[in-house]
């Protein structure tokens, strides 16, 4: 499949948008895209997604023979996928220039500089070494700056980033992680890997423009600032995640990825009766006894588990009105309950949910960078939402209640 | 007759699905998503029965990728000139032709003036699955209609081929709510690609970033989103 031809009507429409300093989602010119890092329930695995973009990367590794020029060292390999089902683009088997270009820039970023220690993955020089493997899965249109990390018993000297850079008008205009409309009408683009302490690992430049010295220079400071943030973030995400693993909390993708629901037809949302069920079961708690205990979530019991949708709810939910929805939902519960007793049900899910660490860390984990009021950007994420990072971390809460 | 399918009109229907008659039915049209096989009617789509009187059925199923079909109106990029006929792209699995006559007013000696990267409007006059799908921009009165090279200064985007269904559906909501946030103009392809021109840059971005969130969300939300637009627009 070919890509679709971009027209001179989005082209143009492009050039004066950056002429105007705007941007296809609304973001800023030195904006990256949302940012969020998810974890498997396995180690060293993890989705990484920018914007629309999702990487998945797996980190696995197997005892081989050592190098015979390196007989002490391990071995870092990179193997990166660009699989059709993320994009009709992207053709099985063949090596694309893109996928060579990617697959260059990580080995270069990654393994040259050195910051994986390779020697400690020796187990018996000239005999036995640790090869590490990376496997990264490109999924939706994929697009720059994806960095691989390795569980922790792996010694990182440090976190190499790339930050891409694209240039429009012979360099008059700058944009910072350009989509993947913008970098077909740029003229060139500067990609630089860089880690926390501000040193430069690779800078590659393609495209075929003349940069001056200042504007490389510019390009690096704001990489630096950009690097420093999204390690921030990545640190963070592990951190959260080593806590909820200990914790042992809910975990791995099944938990941590939004469903993505086709709600546009639903006739409404089940958050609305949320509010005076609440009152509702707060006089009927205290009127009756606490049900026995809580039944577990339904979703995914065990890693590696198969299941296509999610219970018996029904997604597509056209024509449906709340009290179905309520329904599906108590019948993954209990089943054969009397009305009262779902709306305790319900309830105790409100409370647990205000108390327990649980659903808070599995919102922490969905780390979101620049969350500033753009109304553009914000309209991504489904349902009207107010600026405020607090507010809409609540809605989402709201929102999940009914399902779990 | 026909009550196997009336039974299921607004259940969720699985491509595999088949319906089999007893009595011999009386006339019943497919649309999208079913197929006649022999007595039978296989479901191909999944997606949510539906019916208009007197027996029409169809599914109506959310996807991405376009498939085209006769009669439909589509947004192509030109994307090469060949001889007589030009190259377009509609988001399907293979480029359709037009032909450089299939213009208003055009004839062997007056070409029309289109340039690979222009956007047009067209019809498709023939699609089935084993030739060329075929474009034309002109009714078969020989008008434009509407139809042929457009785009100058607007920005084009895409969605979902369920979105531009509703969009297209006469007494449409959110076009009528999005009348009010600001003027606009927009063209609306079958493939899931929308154009939009208003007066500003920053109109257009609203705009399609308007349109593209309207997808995932309810009436009530939608509403409020569009109303929180139009005071900060205003």
């Amino acid at each position: 499949m070919r890509e679709t031809p971009l027209s001179n009507c989005e082209r143009d429409f492009l050039l004066k948008a950056i002429q105007e300093k705007k941007r296809l989602e609304g973001r800023q010119t030195y904006d990256y895209r949302n940012i969020k890092i998810t974890f498997g329930t396995d180690y060293g695995c993890c989705i990484v997604d920018l914007g629309k973009t999702r990487v998945l990367a797996q980190v696995s590794c197997e005892l081989v023979a050592p190098k015979e020029s390196r007989p002490t060292e391990g071995i870092l390999f990179f193997n990166l996928e660009l699989s059709p089902m993320a994009s009709p683009s992207f053709e099985l088997g063949r090596q694309s220039e893109l996928l060579v270009k990617l697959n260059r820039l990580l080995e270069r970023c990654l393994r040259n500089s050195k910051c994986i220690d390779t020697e400690s993955l020796c187990v018996v020089s000239g005999e036995k070494v640790w090869q590490i493997r990376v496997d990264v899965h490109g999924e939706e249109v994929t697009v720059y700056s994806a960095d691989e990390r390795d569980p922790i018993p792996l010694s990182i000297y440090h976190m190499p980033i790339c930050v891409s850079f694209s240039f429009f008008l012979q360099g008059t205009y700058l944009l910072v992680d350009p989509c993947e409309r913008e970098e077909r009408v740029m003229d060139g683009l500067l990609v630089i890997a860089m880690n926390k302490h501000r040193e430069i690992c690779s800078i590659q430049s393609s495209g075929g423009i003349m940069l001056l010295k200042e504007q490389v220079l510019r390009c690096s400071k704001i990489a630096s600032v950009k690097v420093s943030e999204i390690t921030d973030l990545i640190s963070r995400a592990l951190e959260n995640d080593k806590r909820v693993r200990k914790e042992g909390g809910k975990f791995g993708f099944a938990e941590s990825i939004p469903k993505q629901r086709i709600t546009a037809l639903k006739s409404d949302e089940a958050a609305i009766e949320m509010t005076d069920m609440e009152e509702k079961a707060e006089g009927i708690i205290s009127s009756t006894e606490p049900p026995s205990e809580p039944v577990p979530s339904p979703v995914v019991r065990a890693p590696g588990t198969g299941q296509v949708g999610e219970s018996l709810e029904n997604a597509w939910g056209v024509e449906q009105l709340e009290e179905e929805e309520e329904d599906s939902v108590d019948h993954v519960m209990d089943e054969g309950q009397e009305k009262e007793e779902e709306e305790e049900e319900e309830s105790q899910y409100c409370n647990k949910a205000d108390v327990v660490v649980i659903s808070d860390s599995e919102e922490e984990e969905v780390v979101v960078l620049h969350q500033e009021a753009q109304v553009d950007s914000k309209q991504q994420v489904s349902g009207p939402q107010q600026p405020g990072t607090g507010d809409s971390k609540k809605k989402k809460k709201k929102k999940k209640k009914p399902v779990q | 007759m026909s009550d196997c399918l009336k039974d299921k009109v607004g259940d969720v229907l699985l491509p595999g699905d088949i319906f089999s008659f007893e009595i011999k039915p009386e006339k019943v049209i497919c649309g999208p998503g079913l197929r006649r096989n022999g007595d039978e009617i296989l479901v191909c789509k999944s997606g949510i029965l539906r019916h208009k009187q007197p027996n029409m059925y169809w599914i109506d199923s959310q996807q991405k990728r376009y498939v085209p079909a006769k009669g439909e109106s589509v947004i192509g990029i030109v994307t090469a000139k060949s001889g007589d006929i030009f190259k377009v792209d509609v988001g399907g699995s293979e480029l359709a032709t037009l032909s450089y006559l299939a213009f208003e007013g055009a004839t062997k000696r007056n070409r029309p003036n289109v340039k690979v990267g222009d956007l047009v409007y067209a019809q498709f006059i023939i699609a089935n699955k084993d030739m060329e799908p075929e474009l034309v921009c002109i009714d078969s009165c020989g008008r434009s209609n509407g139809m042929g090279v457009f785009g100058e200064g607007g920005l084009l985007f895409r969605v979902s081929l369920g979105l531009v269904r509703r969009l297209l559906a006469p007494q449409n909501a959110i076009v009528k709510e999005l009348e009010k946030v600001f003027p606009f103009e927009m063209v609306v392809g079958m493939n899931g690609r929308v154009w939009v021109k208003a007066q500003t840059t920053q109109h257009m971005l609203v705009l399609a970033n308007l349109l593209e969130s309207c997808e995932n969300m309810t009436a009530q939300q939608r509403q409020a989103l569009f109303r929180r637009v139009a005071d900060g627009a205003s």
